[in-house]
Formats: structure tokens, C-alpha cells, sequence
């Protein structure tokens, strides 16, 4: 079976595979560590610059951390409040249409399962720019039938974290077996409804969270189809701000690299945890 | 894998009708609903759009124009783009996870880097060109301190940052990570029998690696190699967000189409494009299929 690398990984740390010396290891993680450390330097020491004086100050980290922008900037926190609805709506629709699906098939269509994953890996293959050309017509007819509220872009964005998603509710799919607590609870006499709710969904938990996580920061760093389909969002605001004021634009990136990494440690702390119950 | 039937556990189902209705078919179909309609009918639309012209008629004038000069530079330079950041890209993140054998998969080096690498390879897009206009932009970080320490100026030949040569170290700066993320994995599976049976044969380190080591890992390096050229190959944000008029690659391109109707004389060129496009992802993602296929031997 899958689904227990943490079994594999510690084999390994014993004996066996050769380790690399220190001085490579650290040679190797050193330079490339360092190569990419140069780009965030860059741009800290970017925004502390103090213009034509020369010198540097945090001014404009105060500006932005006491939210003393200016009304030209308002566009920005729209923009936050927009991709935020639109996480939180791509979420909703992933719990809503995804999971029930992978759970039925895992359960009662087995011969669907090659089908399923093969439909949720497709949009690996498609880029989003070859997308949002067939996209646009659809958002003709959806604004003319719904409106054209923010959150039907998140139509969209459920497509576009297909893969994403599914893996990460496949991997704890696969950890916990499914058939036998589906069997178990219904030979005690649950319903369906029962079995969902208490049995499957609790042990699916740390699935769906780490989906829900990077499906967030997929949607949070959206920019292709939003900005084609003239929609605002984070990353849109970002490049009109980045005209005006590139400072601005800079520390806002910055802000929220720092976000997607803490992000993405929680989602990290979230998987171990299932390796850790199931092994 | 066991299964129930669904004729076991179905509460009713004795009857036909009955099974019909309890069938859980049912359970597939709003999904099945939600991804015809924002999957295979865009996608339909985009390459469909390529064989119609403005009056709605068949043409396979748009397609033609692939053979265009302009066309072919943008699918030349994007493949090459594509091609040179794979491989710096495959190569640097391959190290990378090398430097990190051993390393316990919860400390906290490994976490950190798994979280940056996320970040990185998901994540950047836009925020990419901010960054690297602030590291070799004209007033940028690097820039500045080369001419004022070293005398070196990077655009004496005129400031490359927004062609096409300026998008490589933004792409290889997601490549790395995107490597790490889905090489790794290959490596952790390297059975330590393997080395402890080719040191009990008198093997060395280096035999281990030459005999074993790369002959079992050569088709996941491939396969993650034509991932990164994917990734490459359809990446639209951080080109778009250097230079807003630039139409060097094949995906700003189709901006150009999307945005002015009338690109080289033609509508519904962007169609044409992405059939283009769609053509080099389906050979690309059936070359990593394949080389799956032949890796998963390995990974039992």
C-alpha cells in the first residue's frame, strides 16, 4: 500500500543509502540557499530605501502595517476581500462537490477510480491561459444569468485546484481503510448520513484540511484567469499598485509570502500528523 | 483491493426501479455536471474557437497561422524557454533533495524547505517579477551594487529584464522548488537493501550510485525534467507581469489575441493557439506517463 511514507523515510535515516558528507550537504544547501535568499534581500532592502536622500528608514512598512494607506490604495483591500471570498468559496466548493464524489467512488464504484483521477490530474495538462480562452465565453453566459459577483469566478478556481486537492484527500483515502469502517459502522446499524458525518469525516479530517490549505494558496496566488476575465483579485491589485507605487506593491508581497510559507508549515505539521496516527 | 458490492449494503435496491434510484451513480453526477461545464466545455470552446471565423463559419485559416513566422518564434522561444529552465531547474533541485538524504522528513530543515518550495513553485507568479525587478531591475538591488562596487553594468547591451532572456532566472526560481517537491519523493523510496546488498558485493559509494542509484532514479529525473517543462511551458504570470506589452512567448501571445481581436489580421486566433499549445502539453504529459509507468517499477 501507499500512503505510509513514513515508514520509507525512516528506513532510510538508519543505514543504508549513503549519506552525503557534511561539507557537501552543507556546501550544496549553502550556495543554493543563498542564490535564493537573494531575491527576498533585494526586495526588503528595496522597500527601506529612502528615495532620492539616499539612506534607508522603515517609513513605508509603518505606512502599510498601521493601514495609513492613502484612498488610491483602496483598490488593494477590495481586492484582499475579493480573493478571500473567493478562498473561501473555492473551499466550500471542494468539500461540496469533490469529496462526496471521492468518497462514492472509493466505496461503491471502484472501476471509477482510474476515471476520477485521471479527470482530476487533467488540468495539470491545461494551462489556465489555454483555459480562460474558452473561459470567457461561459463567464458571458454565467454574468448574464447570475450577475457578475466576484465569487462565480470560484467556478473556475475549483478547476484549477482539482489536482491539488485530490491528492491530498486521495493520500488519506488511501491511508485509512475506508470499506472496512464503512462496513463496520453500518453492521452496527448507522445510516449513511451517520456513517459520513462520524466515521468518514473525522478520519478524512487532516485530507481535507491540507486540501483546504492548498487550495487557499492556490486561489490567493490566482492571477491568469482573474486578470483575463477583467475580475480583481490579490495578485491583479498587486500589478496596478505596482505602477503607481512599487514600494507598496513590494511590502504587500512580502506580507504575504511570509502568510503562504506559515501557510503551508501548518499544512505540513497537518500531514505528518496523519502519517503519525496511521503508521 | 476488497469491495463491497453495492447491492449488498444499498438499504433498498431489491427492484429494479429501486436500484435504479438508489444508485450511487447518483453520487458522481453533480461533479460529473460541474466538470463538463467549467472543464470540457471550455477547454472544447478554446480549441473549437481555432476552426471558426468571425461570421461563426468553418475555417481553418486560424490554424494556418500557426505556420505563421510570428507564431513559430513564440512557440521556438517558449520551448526553449521552457527547455533551458527545465533543465537548470532539474539539475539545482535534484542536489538539493541529494543534500538532503538523511535528513529527518519532521525537522525542522526539511519542514522549512518543504514550506518555502510550496510557496515558491505555487505561489509566485506575479510577486516573481517584483522581486527579481528589484534584484536586477535597472534600480535593482544587484544591479546597483555591481555598477557602484565593481564597475559592471549588466544592461550595457540594453536592458534585457523584460525580453524573453530576462524570464529566466524569475522561471528558474520556481523550477528549483517545484523539483525538490516532486523528486524527493523518488529518492525516499531508494531501498536501503539495495546499497547495504552492493556494499556486502564490495561495492563503494560511488558504485552504489552509478550501478543502482541512477539507473533506478533516470526515468522519475526524466518525468520530473517534462513536469518542469509543463510548468514552464504554461506559465503565464510572471511574463505578464514583466512587461505588459510583450508578446515573446506563446502565452502572451494569446493575451494579445484575447485583448485586440485582430492579431496578425486574423479573430479567434487565440483558439489557434491553444490547440497549438494543447498539442505540445498532450506530447509532453504522455512522454511523463509513460516514463511514470516505468519509475513506478521501483516504488513498490
Amino acid at each position: 500500500m501507499t500512503g505510509m511514507p513514513g515508514a520509507g523515510t525512516r528506513a532510510v535515516t538508519g543505514t543504508g543509502i549513503p549519506t552525503p558528507g557534511r561539507l557537501t550537504r552543507w556546501g550544496i544547501l549553502g550556495i543554493i540557499g543563498l542564490i535564493f535568499a537573494v531575491p527576498i534581500v533585494a526586495m526588503v532592502e528595496f522597500t527601506l530605501r529612502r528615495g532620492l536622500v539616499g539612506g534607508y528608514d522603515f517609513s513605508r512598512w509603518i505606512t502599510v502595517l498601521t493601514f495609513n494607506l492613502g484612498p488610491e490604495y483602496r483598490v488593494l483591500g477590495t481586492a484582499i476581500g475579493n480573493s478571500l471570498v473567493l478562498a473561501a468559496a473555492t473551499v466550500v466548493l471542494m468539500l461540496v462537490l469533490l469529496v462526496p464524489t471521492m468518497i462514492v467512488v472509493q466505496l461503491k464504484l471502484p472501476k471509477l477510480r482510474r476515471v476520477l483521477e485521471f479527470v482530476c490530474l487533467l488540468p495539470i495538462s491545461i494551462p489556465a491561459i489555454v483555459l480562460v480562452v474558452g473561459l470567457a465565453p461561459v463567464y458571458g453566459v454565467i454574468s448574464r444569468a447570475a450577475g457578475s459577483g466576484v465569487w462565480t469566478l470560484a467556478l473556475a478556481y475549483g478547476i484549477l485546484v482539482l489536482p491539488f486537492a485530490y491528492r491530498a484527500v486521495q493520500s488519506n483515502l488511501d491511508a485509512i481503510d475506508v470499506t472496512t469502517l464503512t462496513e463496520a459502522a453500518r453492521s452496527l446499524g448507522a445510516s449513511w448520513p451517520v456513517v459520513i458525518a462520524r466515521v468518514l469525516l473525522p478520519n478524512l479530517r487532516s485530507g481535507l484540511l491540507a486540501g483546504a490549505f492548498i487550495s487557499v494558496a492556490v486561489v490567493l496566488g490566482e492571477f491568469t484567469i482573474a486578470s483575463l476575465l477583467n475580475r480583481q483579485n490579490l495578485q491583479t491589485a498587486l500589478v496596478i499598485v505596482q505602477k503607481d507605487d512599487p514600494f507598496i506593491a513590494v511590502i504587500v508581497t512580502l506580507l504575504s509570502l511570509l502568510v503562504a510559507v506559515a501557510l503551508l508549515l501548518v499544512i505540513g505539521a497537518i500531514g505528518r500528523g496523519t502519517t503519525r496516527r496511521t503508521s | 483491493m476488497a469491495t463491497v458490492d453495492p447491492r449488498d449494503s444499498a438499504p433498498r435496491g431489491s427492484t429494479r426501479t429501486a436500484g435504479l434510484i438508489s444508485s450511487p451513480v447518483w453520487g458522481v453526477v453533480p461533479f460529473a455536471l460541474y466538470v463538463l461545464l467549467f472543464l470540457a466545455l471550455p477547454t472544447g470552446i478554446a480549441l473549437g474557437t481555432g476552426f471558426v471565423d468571425g461570421d461563426g463559419a468553418f475555417t481553418l485559416d486560424n490554424a494556418a497561422a500557426l505556420a505563421d513566422p510570428f507564431v513559430i518564434s513564440g512557440f521556438t522561444t517558449s520551448i526553449m524557454l521552457s527547455a533551458v529552465t527545465a533543465i537548470i531547474g532539474a539539475v539545482l533541485g535534484a542536489l538539493v533533495c541529494y543534500a538532503l538524504i538523511g535528513m529527518r522528513s519532521e525537522g525542522a530543515l526539511r519542514s522549512g524547505i518543504d514550506a518555502v518550495s510550496g510557496v515558491l513553485a505555487q505561489f509566485g507568479g506575479v510577486m516573481l517579477a517584483f522581486a527579481f525587478v528589484a534584484t536586477i531591475g535597472i534600480q535593482g538591488f544587484i544591479t546597483v551594487l555591481l555598477r557602484d562596487q565593481f564597475g559592471i553594468d549588466i544592461f550595457a547591451d540594453g536592458v534585457w529584464l523584460y525580453e524573453s532572456p530576462g524570464l529566466v532566472l524569475p522561471y528558474i526560481y520556481f523550477q528549483v522548488p517545484l523539483m525538490i517537491i516532486i523528486f524527493m519523493p523518488a529518492l525516499e523510496a531508494l531501498k536501503p537493501q539495495w546499497a547495504e546488498a552492493s556494499a556486502t558485493l564490495g561495492g563503494t559509494t560511488a558504485t552504489f550510485w552509478w550501478r543502482i542509484g541512477f539507473p533506478v532514479l533516470a526515468p522519475s529525473f526524466l518525468g520530473s525534467l517534462l513536469l518542469l517543462f509543463a510548468n514552464a511551458f504554461s506559465s503565464y504570470a510572471t511574463a505578464a507581469a514583466l512587461t505588459s506589452q510583450g508578446q515573446s512567448i506563446v502565452p502572451l501571445q494569446i493575451r494579445a489575441a484575447l485583448t485586440s481581436e485582430t492579431l496578425l489580421g486574423r479573430e479567434n486566433l487565440a483558439g489557434a493557439l491553444a490547440l497549438g499549445m494543447i498539442v505540445v502539453m498532450a506530447i509532453v504529459m504522455s512522454l511523463y506517463a509513460l516514463l511514470q509507468r516505468r519509475a513506478s517499477r521501483w516504488q513498490r
